[in-house]
C-alpha cells in the first residue's frame, strides 16, 4: 500500500475523480461507490421483481382466472425467482455491504482488485439485460428459476436469454468471491489477526468461498442446457440416454450452497449488529466464526434434500436427509449465540435492533420448517407444496431480507451522511413485518392442506388461506414502500450528521469519517483490540 | 497528486496477484469437475458403450496431442525462469514456442473432430443418433468436454499474445513478471485438465 | 511489501519433470493396450493423478510458493471428491 496524502477529508460521495456526474459513479473503481452502485441496481430490480409477486398473489386472491392466465402467471414466477434470486438475494449483502465495509472493516482502503470490483459489477448490469430482454425478443421463459430438464429444453417458451443471463451473474458472483478471499488474506490493518477480525468480514469470507467453489457449478449446467436446447447433446435428455437427474443434482449441488451465500452474510450482520445495541460482547465470538465455516462447508453435502421425491436410491434419501439435519446445527448455536448476547444487555431499541430480532424470528421459522422439509416421511408430504414456498420465503426474505434492512439502516448514517427518518423506519418495519406474517404465515397451512405451488389456480376448500395470503401481501408492500421512500428520502434531505460512531459500535468502521473518505483512512489503523469489547 | 481525485497510484502485490489466479484456477476445476462427475456417472451407467467408444478414438493422435500439451507446460514454466533471470530474449523465445505448441494442439483438434463430424459424427448428426444411448453420451460429453477444454486453450493463446508484447515492450520484466507467471498457471490449469481427458476418452477401453 | 524472494527452477529440473511426464504418458498408454478390464481404469487415473500432481508441484510451483496454496489445492480437491461420492449414493444404489 502506497502512501498517499490525498483528498483530505472530502467524502467519497463529494470527491471529483476524472469523470464527472453519473460516470464519476459508474466508472468509480471506489468500493463503496461500487457498493452503492449494487444498491440501486438492487433497488430497481427488487421493485420490479417484488410488483410481479404482488401480482401473483392478486391472481390467487381468488379461484380460477382473476387477472392472468395460466401462461403468464408461469412467466411471472419464472422472472419473479430469477430476479429474486440471481440478481437480489445471490449478490445480496456482499455486493452491496461488503464491498462498502469489508475493506473498512478490515482498515484497508479498497479491495484488492478496484477495477476488477467495478468489472463485476459490469457483469452483473449486462447480466440482468440480457435475462429481461428475453421478453422483447420472445417473450418470457416459463421454467421457474430452477430450469428443470427436460422441460427446460422442450419448452417452446424463450428460455435461452434466462440461461445465458444467469450464467453471466455468475461470473459477477465469482469474480466478488476472489476479490474479497484476496481482501481477507492480505489487505488486514497490522495487528488484525484471524481472530480479531469482525464477523461480518468473517463470514464474507466464508461466503466467498462458496462463491468460488460452487457458482462454476451452476455456470457449466446452465451451459449444458443452452447446449442441450441448441445442439442436443443428449446429456440431460431421457431420449437420448441423459439423466434429468443428473440435471437436478448439478444444479442443487450450486443451488444449496447458493442458500448459505444467500443467508451467512446476513447472519454475519445480525452479529455485528445485535452487539451494538446491546451494548455487550457478542456472546461466543468463535462459535460463529467455526461454525459459519461448517455452515459453509457441510452445506455443499446435503444439496439431495430439494430431489427426494425425484427417484434418487434409497441409500442417498437417508445419505441427504442425514446431511440435512447436521447442517442445520450450526445455524441453531447461531441462534443461541445472538440470543445469549442480548441476555443482561443494555438494549437499545432503534429501528436496526427490531430488524435484526425480528430476523431471529422469522429465521428460526424458516429453520424449523426447513427440518420438517428434510426429514423424508414429511417432505413427501409437503413436497413442491406452498408450504415449500412457505419455507423459503422465511428464510430467504425473512433472513436474507430482513438481514439486509438491518444491515441498511444500521449503516445508513455511515453510508450517506444523514439520519433516516426514525419514526417512518419504525412504522415501515411494524407494516412490513406484519405483511410478511400475514402473507407467508398461511402458506404453511396450505401448503400442508395439499396446495401444490406454481399453478395459477386452485381448488376451493384452499381459498381462505389465500384470501389472508394475499391481503397480507398488500399490507408486505404497502410497507416496503414506506421503507423505501423514507430511506430515498432521507438518502437526500435526511439529518445531516458527520458523528463518526452514532450507535456506539466498536468495529473500525465506527473509527473512519462520516461518510468516509475516498481511501477510508488517513493513516491504515493499527489494530490492538477484539472486536466488540464491551466494558 | 492532486486534491480531491481518483487514487492514481497503483496499489501492487504481485502475491495477491497470484492468489487471485489460484481462486479463479479453483473455479475452473470445479467447472471441469463437474463435466467429470457427468462422465462418471454416464460411465457407470454405460460401461460397454464408453468402452467400445473409447475405442473410436484415435489413440495415436490423442497421445500425440498430450506430448504438445506437456511440452508446451514445460517451455511457459521455463519461460517464467528466464524473466527471473532477466533474460528476456529467451523468455519470448520459450513463449512463443508454447504458443506455437498450442496452435499445433488446436489444428490437430480441427483434424481430428473434422473427419468425425464429415461422417454425421456429431451431437445431433445422423450418424451418431443411429448408435445406441451409451455411444450418443460418449460422443456427446467426448465433444463438450474436449470443445471446452479447446475454449481454453484459445483463452491460453490469447494471453500468451498478451504477455508476450508486454514482455516486449518491458512492462513485464525480471522485477515486475506476474502477469506471465499468472498466464502460466493458467496454461497448467489447461494441461491438468487434458491429463485427465486423455485416458478418459482415449486410453481406457 | 510485495517483493518476496521467488525460487527459480533451473531449465535442467524444468526438462527433467517434463521427461518424467512424458514417461509416465508412454507407461499410461502402454498399459492400457494391454486390455486389463477394469484394473485398466484404475491403472490410467491413477497415473494421471501422479502427473498432475508433478504438475502442480513443479509447474505450478506450489513447493516453492506459499504453503497456503497447497492447503488450497488439497482442500478443493477433497471438496470435489466428496461431492463426487455424495452423488454415487444415489447412482450406485438405485
Ligand atoms: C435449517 C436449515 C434448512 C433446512 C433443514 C432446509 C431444508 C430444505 C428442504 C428439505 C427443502 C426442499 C423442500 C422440497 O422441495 O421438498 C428446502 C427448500 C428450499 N430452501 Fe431450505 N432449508 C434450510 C435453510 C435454508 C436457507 C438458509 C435458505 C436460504 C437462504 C433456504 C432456501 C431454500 C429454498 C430457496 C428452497 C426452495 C427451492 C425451490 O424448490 O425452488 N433454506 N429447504
Ligand atoms: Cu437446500
Amino acid at each position: 500500500m502506497s502512501e498517499t496524502t490525498s483528498s483530505k477529508h472530502v467524502s467519497f460521495l463529494q470527491y471529483k475523480g476524472k469523470y464527472k456526474g453519473i460516470l464519476g459513479w459508474i466508472l468509480s473503481t471506489d468500493h463503496k461507490r461500487v457498493g452503492l452502485l449494487y444498491l440501486y441496481t438492487m433497488l430497481v430490480f427488487f421493485s420490479l421483481a417484488a410488483i410481479l409477486g404482488l401480482l401473483m398473489k392478486l391472481q390467487l386472491i381468488a379461484p380460477g382466472y382473476t387477472i392472468m392466465g395460466p401462461q403468464t402467471y408461469n412467466a411471472m414466477f419464472t422472472v419473479h425467482g430469477i430476479i429474486m434470486i440471481f440478481i437480489i438475494v445471490v449478490p445480496g449483502l456482499p455486493a452491496v455491504f461488503g464491498n462498502f465495509f469489508l475493506p473498512i472493516m478490515i482498515g484497508a482502503k479498497d479491495v484488492a482488485f478496484p477495477r476488477l470490483n467495478l468489472a463485476s459489477w459490469w457483469i452483473y448490469v449486462i447480466g440482468i439485460l440480457v435475462v429481461l430482454t428475453s421478453q422483447f425478443v420472445g417473450g418470457w421463459p416459463d421454467t421457474g428459476w430452477t430450469f428443470y430438464a427436460p422441460y427446460s429444453f422442450q419448452t417452446p417458451a424463450n428460455v435461452l436469454p434466462a440461461l445465458f443471463g444467469a450464467f453471466i451473474l455468475g461470473f459477477s458472483s465469482i469474480l466478488t468471491g476472489i476479490n474479497f478471499v484476496v481482501t481477507v488474506h492480505r489487505m488486514r490493518a497490522p495487528g488484525m489477526s484471524w481472530f480479531k477480525m469482525p464477523l461480518f468480514p468473517w463470514t464474507l469470507y466464508a461466503t466467498a468461498w462458496v462463491q468460488i467453489l460452487a457458482t462454476p457449478v451452476i455456470g457449466i449446467t446452465l451451459l449444458l442446457t443452452v447446449m442441450e436446447r441448441v445442439l442436443g447433446v443428449g446429456v440431460f435428455d431421457p431420449a437420448l440416454g441423459g439423466d434429468p437427474i443428473l440435471y437436478q443434482h448439478l444444479f442443487w449441488i450450486y443451488s444449496h450452497p447458493a442458500v448459505y451465500i444467500m443467508i451467512l452474510p446476513g447472519m454475519g450482520a445480525i452479529s455485528e449488529i445485535l452487539p451494538v445495541f446491546s451494548q455487550k460482547r457478542i456472546y461466543g465470538y468463535k462459535a460463529i466464526v467455526l461454525s459459519s465455516l461448517a455452515i459453509a462447508f457441510v452445506g455443499y453435502f446435503v444439496w439431495g434434500h430439494h430431489m427426494f421425491t425425484s427417484g434418487m436410491s434409497g441409500r442417498a434419501l437417508y445419505a441427504f436427509s442425514f446431511l440435512t439435519f447436521i447442517v442445520a446445527i450450526p445455524s441453531a448455536i447461531k441462534v443461541f449465540n445472538w440470543v445469549s448476547t442480548m441476555y443482561k444487555g443494555s438494549l437499545n431499541l432503534q429501528t436496526p435492533f427490531y430488524w435484526a430480532t425480528s430476523f431471529i424470528f422469522v429465521f428460526m421459522i424458516g429453520g424449523l420448517t426447513g427440518l420438517v422439509l428434510g426429514s423424508l416421511a414429511t417432505n413427501v408430504h409437503v413436497h413442491d407444496t406452498h408450504f415449500v414456498v412457505a419455507h423459503f420465503h422465511f428464510i430467504v426474505f425473512g433472513g436474507t431480507g430482513f438481514s439486509f434492512m438491518a444491515a441498511l439502516h444500521y449503516w445508513f448514517p455511515k453510508m450517506f451522511g444523514r439520519m433516516y427518518d426514525a419514526n417512518w423506519a419504525n412504522t415501515g418495519w411494524a407494516v412490513f413485518f406484519s405483511g410478511f406474517l400475514t402473507l407467508y404465515l398461511p402458506m404453511f397451512y396450505l401448503g400442508i392442506q395439499g396446495m401444490p405451488r406454481r399453478y395459477y389456480d386452485y381448488l376451493p376448500e384452499f381459498h381462505g388461506g389465500n384470501i389472508i395470503s394475499s391481503l397480507g401481501a398488500i399490507l408486505m408492500i404497502a410497507g416496503a414502500m414506506i421503507i423505501i421512500v423514507n430511506l430515498v428520502r432521507s438518502s437526500r434531505h435526511g439529518q445531516k450528521t458527520s458523528d463518526k460512531n452514532p450507535w456506539g459500535g466498536r468495529t473500525l468502521e465506527w473509527e473512519t469519517d462520516t461518510p468516509p473518505t475516498l481511501e477510508n483512512w488517513d493513516e491504515i489503523p493499527n489494530v490492538t483490540e477484539e472486536p466488540y469489547e464491551y466494558k | 497528486m492532486e486534491k480531491n481525485s481518483e487514487p492514481t497510484h497503483v496499489h501492487r502485490d504481485d502475491e495477491g496477484d497470484k492468489m487471485g489466479m489460484w481462486l479463479f484456477i479453483f473455479t475452473e476445476l470445479l467447472l471441469f469437475g463437474m463435466l467429470f462427475l457427468m462422465y462418471a456417472v454416464y460411465r457407470y451407467r454405460n460401461p460397454e458403450a464408453f468402452y467400445l467408444g473409447g475405442k473410436e478414438l484415435d489413440v495415436f493422435i490423442g497421445t500425440l496431442n498430450t506430448v504438445i500439451l506437456l511440452i508446451s507446460s514445460a517451455t511457459v514454466a521455463m519461460s517464467i525462469s528466464a524473466i527471473q533471470k532477466g533474460r528476456k530474449k529467451q523468455a519470448l523465445l520459450f513463449l512463443g514456442t508454447t504458443l506455437t505448441l498450442a496452435l499445433v494442439f488446436l489444428v490437430n483438434k480441427y483434424l481430428e473432430w473434422g473427419a468425425k463430424i464429415e461422417y454425421g459424427f456429431y451431437p445431433g448428426g445422423e450418424a451418431l443418433l443411429e448408435l445406441g444411448h451409451g455411444t450418443i453420451l460418449f460422443f456427446g460429453l467426448y465433444y463438450v468436454m474436449s470443445g471446452i477444454h479447446a475454449l481454453h486453450i484459445i483463452i491460453g493463446m490469447a494471453l500468451f499474445i498478451y504477455v508476450f508484447q508486454q514482455i516486449r515492450k518491458e512492462k513485464v520484466h525480471q522485477t515486475d513478471y506476474v502477469w506471465l507467471e499468472n498466464t502460466g498457471l493458467y496454461w497448467h490449469l489447461v494441461d491438468l485438465i487434458w491429463i485427465f481427458l486423455f485416458p478418459l476418452f482415449y486410453l481406457i477401453h | 511489501m510485495s517483493q518476496e524472494k521467488h525460487h527459480i527452477m533451473s531449465y535442467t529440473t524444468h526438462l527433467i519433470v517434463l521427461g518424467v511426464l512424458l514417461i509416465l504418458t508412454a507407461v499410461s498408454v502402454a498399459v492400457t493396450s494391454l486390455e486389463l478390464g477394469a484394473l485398466s481404469t484404475l491403472v490410467a487415473m491413477l497415473i494421471a493423478g501422479v502427473k498432475a500432481a508433478i504438475v502442480l508441484v513443479w509447474f505450478m510451483h506450489l513447493k516453492f510458493d506459499n504453503k497456503l496454496y497447497t492447503i488450497f489445492t488439497v482442500f478443493v480437491l477433497v471438496l470435489f471428491l466428496l461431492v463426487l461420492y455424495v452423488t454415487f449414493f444415489d447412482y450406485s444404489y438405485r
